[in-house]
């Protein structure tokens, strides 16, 4: 029933899919590290999609259509910060606004190129190791985003735990009181870690527009930006973690498709449902196993120094 | 520039600086110079304004006007970090840690340019050798005492090689032995020829430790006095402005009924810090005070909670309020039995810091049935209440009904115990009467729980200041580790009994207490 061409074909769109998660909910995960909780991903994300889409369609380039995504990432995580961290509005507020503000310039941004197709990035291939049966196409057959994930994964990894600006930014979201008396400019941190995770939500709109579905739809992100904020909550904020749980999530969404397939009788909204369900269920498990678990002391809240 | 005559041996000198916040000048021309290996004292009551001195003297606020000197030449400190590259130091009485992190981690945050964790460590190890502050360098600081944090912040501060250490009213939240230990540390680093700025309130510490003190009130700089010289009355002159009234504890009147009995009261603990109860026993019988010593998360908030309500207890009978078992009721409950709570935190606990005072007021008086009828708030009635607190208990603010958090502590503090007394209750349990609360205010509320209790009420009181429990309870208990030592009349005990009490030695307090056993039954 299940061959190995078929196994390995699976394999590779979980490891698709789960790359989008990885990469956005890496971003947050810095963002709400430094303590902001920045609900602007969808829309951050969208936004990177179809900037990259356009400028990639204009130019011909996958290069230039990556870095302007990553560019409409970053800006518009710039006017999240300018509200939550410099204004000191409610993040909540703001980031939920920021992601409506995102899906409408996406929209806008986007309207020019339904119906338009692109060839999407080029994967890796390594004569030999990507004919491997079942993994071969997974782990060697994958384009530059994919292993660009993993890379980030890693460097995220170290910089947190390992170094200064790590050590920094975590002591700005556990006590951001404390981290100014000692010196630290708790504002501007936090704004770089936000900006990291605009580049990083524009990044992962940039794979899914130019890599794992290259064409324009609008709503294309279809909820992975919300996917990749209770991603962040079921790491508990440990990056490594993250790596897990994309990967379970990618899972999820890339074996109900195929359960459709199969026609086991269920009814397809049901399936396509599960990934959803399962943040959902992921939530509910995570809090009830320890309340706030590994949660930043300061997330969510807005700093405001003395006079 | 340099108008004032200043000593060339000052390290660090502030000229009339002046700070306002709005239409408050919390800092008038104040001026205080600190001198190579001396221990300085700056005293004064909250809102004298010491804290913003400090801050403008390690750049956490700047000044409106006035200078600062650094060995002689005018400063500009633009941020904390500048004072600290200039050798400034300072350890604020709310610590500047993060629990999540460990010790080192906290360390090499307050430190500039990047050390390897591993060095680091040595660093502290050796510094704690040299200065007898215990601390273990790979420890969450989130598992650590009061006592235990504080090291933490002055071994941080130490390994930046101050030359000018500033101690925020540091014995305030340490045990009678572990200021011991602090001060044996501050010896050692004027030795160095480094200089400490001790702030505090406590004199007798002032006179022991430091060479010169200069007094703040109102704001203003009131004198530079050598504090050995003076006695701590003249001293609380100095800072309060007048004399200082001493709370009469003497009790004539008869003990009544007990009005809260609590007995083999258990609470299991939540598994992370926060100690759990174990086998609480105390009764507090109308017309007497009794004080509950001990140092800060020992189990004082666990055992407010219980007696209030908001943490229910299994057994019923284990909490007993006016011969009624109250282990499973309410808040609201337990005040329809007569009982009144005042919890630790004023703004959050006790007062809502958005709501105005009059709304304040509905918090606890909601079930008495005076102000609340038939689900219909009185306005005129509620506002006839706030009135009475507020003139009868000298609250001060500005407008008409202000929210709560436009209040000074102090004035908050008397607002919600003049809301507590005016209910009439026959039990009164407060947690930190008086903290942070200026002396004239202390002594005023002092006094008032002390006439409830003559007109019969009984009052349990959780305070850390063991001097205030001291000056005006009637029986002290001491509490350590979720335990409570059985309650001792205060003639029969003395500061040192308590202070090992405190530290755990809770062999030494209860063999005093043995003639005390009828009470604990």
């Amino acid at each position: 029933m299940l061959d190995a061409a078929i196994l390995g074909a699976v394999f590779a769109s979980i490891v698709a899919a789960a790359t989008t998660l990885l990469i956005a909910s890496l971003g947050e995960l810095v963002a709400e590290r430094a303590g902001t909780l920045n609900l602007g991903v969808e829309g951050m994300m969208i936004v990177g999609a179809a900037v990259g889409y356009a400028t990639a369609y204009g130019s011909g380039s996958l290069l230039l259509g990556t870095l302007a995504a990553v560019l409409a990432g970053v800006l518009l995580s710039l006017v999240f910060a300018g509200l939550a961290i410099w204004l000191a509005t409610n993040q909540v507020a703001s980031g939920l606004a920021t992601t409506i503000l995102g899906l409408g310039v996406a929209g806008l941004i986007g309207s020019n190129f339904v119906g338009t197709r692109l060839d999407g990035a080029p994967e890796l291939v390594i004569p030999g190791l990507t004919d491997l049966p079942i993994i071969g196409e997974a782990v060697f057959g994958q384009n530059a985003y994919v292993y660009a994930s993993l890379v980030l994964l890693a460097a995220v990894t170290y910089t947190l735990a390992r170094t200064r600006i790590g050590l920094v930014l975590r002591a700005v979201g556990e006590n951001h009181a404390a981290a100014h008396a000692l010196g630290h400019p708790v504002r501007g941190i936090r704004t770089l870690a936000v900006m990291f995770g605009g580049a990083c939500a524009g990044l992962a709109g940039a794979h899914l527009s130019l890599a794992y579905t290259p064409f324009w739809a609008s709503d294309m992100t279809a909820g992975r930006g919300w996917i990749a904020l209770a991603l962040v909550v079921f790491s508990a904020w440990r990056p490594l973690w993250l790596l897990g749980g994309a990967y379970l999530f990618g899972a999820v969404s890339i074996l109900q498709l195929h359960a459709q397939g199969f026609g086991l009788g269920i009814p397809s909204q049901l399936l396509s449902s599960l990934p959803y369900l399962a943040t959902i269920a992921a939530l509910v498990v995570i809090s009830a196993l320890k309340h706030g678990q590994g949660a930043p002391a300061s997330l969510g809240v807005p700093f405001v120094p003395d006079r | 520039m340099g108008e004032a005559p200043h000593q060339p041996e000052s390290l660090l000198e502030a000229v009339e600086l002046t700070k306002r916040f709005g239409a408050l000048v919390a800092n008038d021309r104040v001026s205080l110079a600190i001198r190579a290996g001396e221990t300085h004292a700056l005293l004064g009551e909250n809102g004298a304004g010491k804290s913003t001195l400090v801050k403008m003297m390690c750049g956490l606020l700047q000044a409106d006007s006035g200078e600062l000197l650094y060995e002689g030449t005018p400063i500009v400190f633009p941020d904390p970090a500048s004072s600290r590259a200039k050798g400034v130091g300072v350890v604020f009485q709310h610590f500047a840690l993060f629990d999540a992190m460990t010790v080192v981690e906290n360390v090499a945050l307050g430190l500039p340019g990047h050390q390897p964790l591993s060095v680091l460590a040595a660093r502290i190890d050796d510094c704690v050798r040299r200065y007898g502050l215990a601390v273990e360098p790979y420890r969450r600081v989130g598992e650590l005492s009061v006592g235990e944090r504080q090291r933490v912040e002055i071994v941080r501060c130490l390994l930046g090689d101050p030359r000018v250490l500033i101690l925020d009213e540091p014995t305030s939240v340490l045990t009678p032995d572990e200021s011991e230990n602090l001060f044996r540390t501050v010896d050692v680093l004027t030795g160095e020829g480094r200089a400490v700025l001790f702030i505090s309130h406590k004199l007798d510490e002032v006179r022991r430790l430091c060479h010169r003190a200069t007094v703040l009130r109102g704001g203003k700089f009131i004198a530079e006095v050598d504090p050995k010289r003076e006695s701590s009355a003249s001293l609380a002159r100095l800072m309060v402005g007048a004399e200082v009234p001493r709370t009469p504890r003497v009790t004539t009147h008869a003990l009544g009924e007990p009005r809260l009995l609590v007995r083999h009261l258990n609470l299991p603990g939540d598994g992370s810090r926060g100690s759990a109860l174990h086998d609480i026993n105390i009764e507090v019988r109308a017309g007497e005070i009794v004080g509950i010593a001990g140092v800060a998360g020992n189990g004082q908030t666990a055992l407010f909670n219980v007696l209030s309500g908001e943490t229910l207890v299994e057994d019923q009978e284990s909490i007993v309020i006016d011969k009624v078992a109250a282990g499973g009721l309410g808040p609201t409950e337990r005040r329809a039995l007569g009982a009144g709570f005042v919890p630790e935190e004023r703004l959050g606990h006790a007062a809502a810091p958005d709501m105005r005072l009059s709304d304040n007021v509905l918090l606890t008086t909601h079930g008495d049935g005076e102000i609340v009828t038939a689900d219909v708030i009185r306005r005129t009635t509620l506002f006839g209440r706030f009135q009475k607190i507020v003139k009868g208990f000298d609250v001060r603010f500005g407008g008409k009904d202000p929210k709560a958090r436009r209040l000074s502590g102090g004035n908050l503090q008397k607002f919600v115990i003049g809301r507590e007394v005016l209910r009439n209750p026959v039990l009164i349990v407060v947690d930190q009467p008086t903290w942070g609360v200026d002396a004239a205010a202390a002594g005023f509320i002092r006094t008032t729980l002390r006439e409830r209790a003559a007109q019969g009420c009984a009052v349990l009181v959780v305070s850390q200041d063991l001097d205030e429990l001291l000056e005006f309870t009637d029986r002290i208990a001491v509490m350590s580790e979720g335990r409570l030592t059985a309650p001792v009349p205060v003639e029969e005990t003395s500061r040192e009994a308590i202070g090992l009490a405190m530290g755990g030695a809770h062999g030494a307090h209860d063999s005093d207490a043995e003639g005390e056993g009828h009470h604990a039954a």
